[in-house]
């Protein structure tokens, strides 16, 4: 054994610089768990073992991209059953066909990346075992029980998986069908539990409840239900949802970029609406997800609550607050592009609410994306009186970021109405008074959001946190509550003055579907830094310190190049998935349908659609 | 007018609103360089979405750009055409070199304002009463301590503030003490500029260190006096 690590040293050493960085990491990943064992050298030999390393990548820097992918590869195997799901029911109710297509095409995906998934987590297992032994042993000796219940979830998930897709044709009419919905319930019901179980675990590391006496399940029980699992178990349910929906989007946008026939335009065009209404429909929510979790750090702990929030990771949310912005900024786009290219003769119409969401985006935005301590030199911050801005530092704590959030969600859920209504004329008589009242909530409601957000400043926190920031996310869904089903009654009786067309979006639609998917790993990522630095130098805050040589937390710069990282393997990954997912239906696709026959065959990404780009008559 | 002139015009206005509107309104202060060019980006940002949402727009947007780029059907147009490929990438180029080349300038820092409190501070709540003489006390010992850098009116402008930089805290500023609980302040208070963790450096507090002239209980009582003078509340969980 110790030949071997010496050979595999030798051969890590025979690169220099980053070319030995990149050939150490591509070893780490084909030799994972055995050479890891041996490469601990620096162990005394009478005690036990703390830590084992890899030279050149550093064992953080491994479990860190193995972690991330795992977690990216759950998100998407646990959020794509809930849209597929969604799908299902849809078509099961409304008797729309396309539905259960769609539901089944993604479904077909989950064998492939549910394998894929298990097999990071099982990498992951054993990099931590092998790398943190004394931490693994402390964490088994407290989770004992939920190892056993998670092995057991684990059984249940994939027997139903199972049954759910190779029963899909077999199961397509009458009771049978009922049970397949039945059976996909289930597969959601065992997912939500395998989720929240490994959260436990990553949330007791945070924030951890140890009881010092006790049985085995009792310990267990108290460590799981510590102060963040539960807003952490939310926000990625939420979380899991928009990262299925813009991932089918990106699906539906390269798709439909490489479009041969009207057929797939339409259909993928179709998809790509689908996925980017569900992965908006969940980030309306995740904003209230994500404060509730910063609020029960920040209340757990003040230190880590200054470390996230005003300390050195605080840099985060700036960041964050510029991929959410472009996120809004996309999902709107592409909402307004439908309006513009699916539903002809609407553009003139919209124009202008549209010119008047994105200035409200973007002040919005402005205001989110202001840090609190900016970014000045000496020069600049002397004549500022310090690195806050006397007039536009208030921009940059909490009560400015929420009023902001509340106020994009409330644009963007307007949009949707937008486009929900555009092409239809509302027949009933009591249509002006409707639009009217709905005129006045939405009115109401932003300014009740500004007036709540303002008069924050001049409360103390807690009744800021606990009432006002609360009393804001009510009054939003408390429009959305309202305005929906109105809208719905109203369109009830509408007539319909203009068809919506499918498969005549431009390009630059399915580009911003594949830049909404990024943008969501991207955020993923970075919180996942986020949440993981709070720790600082402890492998369970407070309880089990970090000794090992990686006991600080990487400069932001570094760690930004990590995550890009992280991003570009996981797309690759979905990439690969969803290549050999669809490999069997190019096999069995018509021969007829050849490149050469169509005017849209190659090179699509750039051809095939921008036929669809030609301007008609009119102006700028 | 093309959409690329309005582009410039409106950049140009956004420009001049950040650096010579929002400095003159009462209270402000000029903008760093880093925040006019984020709003420049939203602002150009902006434009690009507006300009391609129809077939039409886009045309009328790129169109004209894409011709030039492209050299097609451009006239006398094609030396400008050539200047601007050999000077775009020159630029680039430079701007690279000057944002990366050893100047004499101080560079940036993004120091951080408040850095984590050390653990055994995080637990504390203040032990004595919120009394009326507790607070006139605090206020009492504020004026003899604090009042010289912080001011008597607790907004960072007492006599000794103006040679420091950074200077002193507002303490009426609503996103500075507001935003922390007692035992933050405890902590800076006790250990001041020389108390600051790794992240807090460059070390950039000329705080002192009171806890070598004041006792605990003092710094208690100030922290009240201060809350109460600058009509804010602490942080709390209840």
């Amino acid at each position: 054994m110790r030949d071997q690590g010496g050979w595999i040293q030798k051969l890590l050493r025979s690169s220099s610089g980053h070319a030995g960085t990149l050939l150490g990491l591509v070893m780490a990943a084909g030799l994972l768990s055995l050479p890891a064992l041996v490469f601990g050298a620096d162990a005394a030999p009478a005690a036990a073992t703390e830590y084992r390393d890899v030279p050149y990548v550093g064992s953080r820097n491994i479990v860190w991209v193995v972690a991330q992918l795992h977690l990216l590869l759950a998100g998407f195997v646990l959020g794509v059953p809930i849209f597929a799901w969604l799908c299902e029911v849809v078509a099961w109710k409304t008797g729309e066909k396309r539905y259960d297509k769609l539901a089944k095409e993604f479904t077909k995906l989950l064998t492939s990346a549910y394998a894929t998934t298990a097999l990071f987590g099982g990498i992951l297992l054993f990099l931590l075992i092998s790398f943190y032994p004394k931490l693994m042993n402390y964490l088994t000796d407290i989770f004992f029980p939920s190892f056993i219940v998670y092995c057991i979830l684990f059984l249940v998930e994939t027997a139903t998986l199972y049954l759910y897709w190779y029963g899909w044709d077999a199961m397509q009419d009458g009771g049978k069908k009922t049970f397949h919905i039945f059976l996909g319930f289930m597969l959601n019901f065992f997912a939500f539990f395998i989720m929240i179980v490994p959260n436990s675990w990553a949330t007791f590391q945070s924030s951890p409840v140890v009881l010092a006496e006790g049985s085995d399940m009792a310990r267990a029980w108290a460590a799981t239900w510590n102060p963040t699992w539960w807003p952490v178990n939310i926000h990625r349910l939420i979380a899991n949802v928009v990262l299925g929906g813009y991932i089918c989007g990106a699906y539906a946008g390269i798709r439909y970029l490489s479009a041969k026939n009207t057929e797939e335009r339409d259909h993928y065009d179709w998809m790509g609406y689908v996925g980017n209404f569900i992965g908006v429909f969940g980030l309306l929510a995740l904003p209230f997800a994500g404060y509730w979790l910063m609020r029960e750090i920040y209340q757990y702990n003040q230190q880590m609550g200054i470390t996230l929030m005003g300390g050195f990771l605080s840099w985060l949310f700036i960041l964050q607050a510029m991929l959410i912005g472009v996120l809004f900024l996309g999902s709107n786009y592409y909402f307004w592009l439908g309006i513009t290219y699916r539903i002809p003769g609407s553009e003139m119409k919209y124009r202008k609410p549209m010119l008047a969401m994105l200035v409200a985006l973007l002040l919005c935005l402005g205001v989110w994306m202001t840090p609190h301590s900016l970014v000045a030199s000496m020069e600049e911050a002397r004549k500022m009186g310090g690195s806050h801005h006397p007039l536009l530092g208030v921009f940059g704590v909490m009560s400015a970021k929420m009023t902001v959030a509340n106020l994009m969600i409330l644009v963007t859920f307007m949009s949707f109405i937008m486009y929900w209504r555009a092409g239809k004329q509302e027949t009933a008589g009591w249509a002006k008074v409707a639009k009217a009242i709905m005129g006045a909530i939405l009115a109401s409601a932003a300014i009740a959001v500004i007036i709540l957000g303002v008069w924050g400043y001049f409360v103390p926190a807690i009744i800021r946190i606990n009432y006002f920031s609360t009393s804001q996310v009510l009054v939003v869904l408390g429009v959305m509550l309202t305005i929906t089903p109105l809208t719905a009654l109203l369109l009830r009786s509408a007539k319909t003055t203009t068809e919506m067309v499918w498969g005549k979006m431009p390009p630059r639609a399915g580009y911003s579907l594949v830049l909404n998917a990024v943008m969501v790993v991207l955020l993923m990522t970075l919180m996942g830094y986020a949440r993981s630095s709070s720790r600082v130098h402890w492998h369970v805050y407070g309880v089990v310190r970090d000794t090992s040589p990686y006991a600080f937390s990487p400069a932001l710069g570094y760690a930004a190049a990590l995550m890009a990282l992280n991003t570009f393997f996981f797309c690759m990954l979905v990439a690969f998935i969803f290549w050999v997912a669809t490999m069997g239906d190019k096999a069995k696709a018509p021969s007829g349908a050849s490149k050469g026959e169509l005017p849209h065959g190659l090179p699509a990404m750039a051809g095939a659609s921008s036929a669809l780009d030609e301007p008609k008559a009119g102006k700028f | 007018m093309g959409p690329l002139i309005k582009l410039i015009i409106l950049n140009v206005i956004a420009y001049a609103i950040c650096k010579f509107v929002v400095p003159n309104i009462p209270g402000s202060a000029p903008l760093p360089a880093s925040l006019v060019f984020l709003y420049l980006m939203l602002t150009t940002s902006g434009f690009v979405i507006f300009a391609t949402l129809s077939a039409e727009s886009k045309e009328a947007f790129w169109g004209p750009i894409q011709r030039f780029l492209t050299g097609e059907n451009i006239g006398g147009l094609q030396a400008l055409r050539y200047g601007v490929l050999i000077l775009f990438p020159l630029l680039v180029g430079w701007q690279t070199y000057s944002s990366t080349a050893v100047s004499d300038a101080p560079p940036s820092e993004n120091r951080t304002i408040h850095p984590a409190p050390p653990g055994e501070y995080t637990g504390l709540s203040n032990p004595i009463s919120k009394t009326p003489d507790a607070i006139q006390q605090g206020k009492g010992f504020y004026a003899a301590f604090c009042s010289p850098c912080h001011g008597g009116n607790f907004d960072g402008k007492g006599p000794a503030a103006r040679g420091f930089n950074p200077p002193p805290a507002n303490f009426s500023d609503p996103t500075t003490i507001a935003m922390l609980q007692e035992s933050y302040l405890f902590w800076r208070i006790k250990k001041g500029g020389v108390g600051l963790p790794i992240e807090g450096m460059p070390w950039k507090s000329a705080m002192p260190r009171w806890e070598v002239e004041l006792p605990d209980e003092w710094i208690w009582k100030i922290i009240m006096g201060e809350y109460d003078g600058a009509h804010q509340s602490p942080r709390t969980w209840e």
